[in-house]
């Protein structure tokens, strides 16, 4: 770009060595007045490199200011704004100015752009939210979460229903969903499983090799694996995939007024949509920790066999002696109550999402989130609970 | 068929109209007209009865708007709103399954009479994913008619419609009228539907709050003074 300041009344010249076609030249005319002569094409992409320069050339004089458009050919739609922007800032800074010389082409676009008149936004531009605002809203929110024990209700009052009349439940549902929430995790839940009596019979067998006390690796796992781990990874899988994609399913069909269509014709989307999925996870959750009891032994034990030389049958009497049946059935028992709050939650964070894609999106991680805590405080609970009545 | 009388309608604490007023006679094709954000469609939720009056009365042949039990209106929503896990079939199956006492084989009947009657025969096993547009449409309308009600209500039918196919709906909506007598009560602003279809009409606005216009279309374009609804009925005379 090649700019030029010369004195007296010479022009200023500003042209653009990347785009020839783009020339502007400032006169200064003797009685204060001045003249902006643009030629060539204005467009937006030829010429916003050197706006910044054309505006300096705008500079008000003591008289008006004229933008002669008389030789451009082209002006587009950007370059249409920016000139008018030009014109109005000169205004507002006081000068007088005015866009002369336009025809054809170039007097429509100016016509177009310049048909409306602005108007200032309708609402401020979102201000910075500090930290004082973040937390005021953050508890509010909690405080409005509390409106979701409604939901509960909801449940409740959809669940004497069901008992009432049985026909009413969608059973129709529950095999497929008993599909896509069990038999379609199964690898998954066993991958991850034995992954987990894997890690943890290594990192018993690395303490326990040191006292030679190598047989009780089956002891750690089969209790930890069934008492806690496995009921709690299995739980944690099933809210990630299934409570995702109920709550993502329901929010769509929020979003795609399907809920809307299920209450005009006389459906109760409690009994519809959230008890079959309720009843879904309770009878999955317990079945799938089943099977990660087993597959979490079944790690414990490659440990045992490829680390610590214990044969395969003195491993499972180790764990057959430590093992009870209350230790299974009291994993299972957990997993009964983080069905039904990974069910409830995803279902109710479902129901409630709006706002198009975006919000089926954050019902979604809501669920997830919210589930996987719940499923903690659960946990805990029954810890607390088993502790206190000797088990 | 409809009365309704001094309604309030809005969201949260927004009141959007106030005051509304208005009867459908039975066998009526009535239309709700309005611009975009004029409140005709949260009208509509309140008329079908999926949101509470701010105040005011909706009566449906002497009754509020049922809340649960068997439907007494078809409701046609503006995506058609079928259920995606459900065949067409399934679709349309499940008011009569839910709300009668019908054996399978009756129901398959119906549901095939049904398709017919919309133009979906030969689509009973095709999920809503795989429909266009315009068949989503008259899907929805289909098992809006399952247990053929008196009133049906339909939202924005014709949106998104090309020229073709909305004239097609335009034509189903006259021909189950005349046909089966049906009060249809329509959300539109497609200037081609109202002067095809629809006999009498209220304008709402959101600006007034309340209803600005009502009558027939054809009277309302040459005769209102209301620069808003001659606007509405002559968007060219506007522009220019």
């Amino acid at each position: 770009m090649d700019s030029a300041a010369p004195a007296g009344y010479a022009p200023w010249v500003l042209t653009n060595t990347h785009d020839p076609g783009f020339r502007v030249e400032r006169i200064d005319r003797s009685d204060g007045g001045a003249e902006l002569r643009f030629a060539g094409q204005l467009r937006f992409r030829q010429c916003f490199a050197s706006w910044q320069n054309v505006r300096r050339l705008a500079r008000p004089g003591s008289g008006p200011l004229a933008f002669d458009l008389s030789g451009v050919d082209t002006l587009d739609g950007a370059a249409t704004a920016l000139l008018l922007d030009l014109r109005d800032e000169v205004v507002a800074g006081g000068g007088a100015a005015e866009i002369v010389g336009a025809h054809g082409g170039v007097r429509a676009m100016l016509d177009l752009y310049g048909s409306h008149p602005s108007r200032p936004s309708l609402q401020p531009k979102p201000a910075p939210i500090g930290i004082l605002d973040e937390i005021g809203r953050e508890v509010h929110g909690l405080v409005n979460e509390t409106r979701d024990l409604d939901f509960v209700g909801d449940v409740v009052v959809a669940g004497a229903k069901a008992v009432r009349a049985p026909r009413s439940v969608n059973w129709r549902d529950v095999p497929r969903l008993m599909e896509r929430a069990g038999a379609d995790s199964v690898p998954i839940v066993l991958v991850i499983n034995f992954l987990v009596g894997l890690v943890t019979g290594f990192q018993a067998a690395v303490q326990l090799k040191q006292f030679g006390a190598n047989i009780f690796v089956a002891d750690l796992v089969g209790l930890s694996v069934t008492r806690e781990l496995a009921p709690l990874m299995t739980a944690i899988i099933v809210a990630g995939r299934s409570g995702a994609a109920f709550s993502a399913e329901l929010g769509t069909m929020r979003v795609s007024e399907e809920i809307d269509a299920l209450r005009t014709l006389g459906l109760d989307p409690f009994t519809f949509l959230v008890f079959p999925r309720v009843v879904t996870l309770v009878l999955v959750l317990p079945l799938l920790t089943v099977l990660g009891d087993l597959i979490g032994i079944a790690g414990g034990l490659l440990v045992a066999l490829l680390g610590l030389d214990i044969t395969t049958n003195a491993y499972l009497l180790e764990t057959q002696k430590a093992v009870g049946l209350w230790d299974v059935f009291s994993g299972c028992l957990k997993t009964l109550f983080f069905g039904l709050g990974i069910a409830l939650i995803a279902c109710q964070r479902g129901l409630a999402a709006g706002g198009g894609a975006q919000g089926v999106g954050r019902a979604t991680t809501s669920a997830v989130v919210t589930s996987l805590f719940a499923i903690v405080v659960v946990d805990a609970l029954f810890t607390v609970l088993f502790h206190a009545f000797g088990h | 068929m409809i009365a309704v009388e001094h309604l309030t309608v809005g969201y949260g604490d927004t009141v959007v109209l106030e005051n509304v007023d208005f009867t459908v006679a039975r066998g009526d094709v009535f239309a709700i007209l309005g611009g975009s954000g004029s409140g005709k469609s949260t009208l509509l939720r309140h008329l079908i009865g999926l949101e509470d009056p701010m105040g005011g009365t909706i009566r449906i042949a002497g009754a509020p708007p049922p809340r649960g039990g068997a439907p007494t209106f078809g409701v046609l929503f503006q995506s058609g709103a079928l259920f995606g896990s459900m065949t067409l079939a399934e679709n349309v199956a499940l008011p009569l399954a839910t709300w009668t006492n019908l054996d399978a084989h009756a129901i398959d009947t119906i549901v095939r009479s049904k398709l017919r009657l919309v133009g979906l025969e030969g689509f009973e096993n095709h999920f809503p994913a795989e429909l266009s547009g315009g068949m989503k449409k008259r899907a929805g309308i289909a098992r809006a008619l399952a247990l053929d009600p008196p009133l049906l209500y339909l939202d924005e039918p014709s949106a998104g419609l090309d020229p073709i196919t909305s004239a097609e709906l335009d034509d189903l909506i006259a021909t189950l009228n005349t046909s089966l007598g049906m009060t249809t009560v329509i959300v539109t602003h497609e200037l081609r539907s109202i002067f095809a279809i629809v006999r009498h009409c209220i304008m709402v606005d959101r600006a007034a709050r309340g209803i600005i216009a009502r009558g027939e279309p054809a009277a309302l374009r040459d005769g209102s003074d209301d620069p808003h609804v001659r606007a509405f009925f002559n968007p060219r005379s506007r522009a220019a």
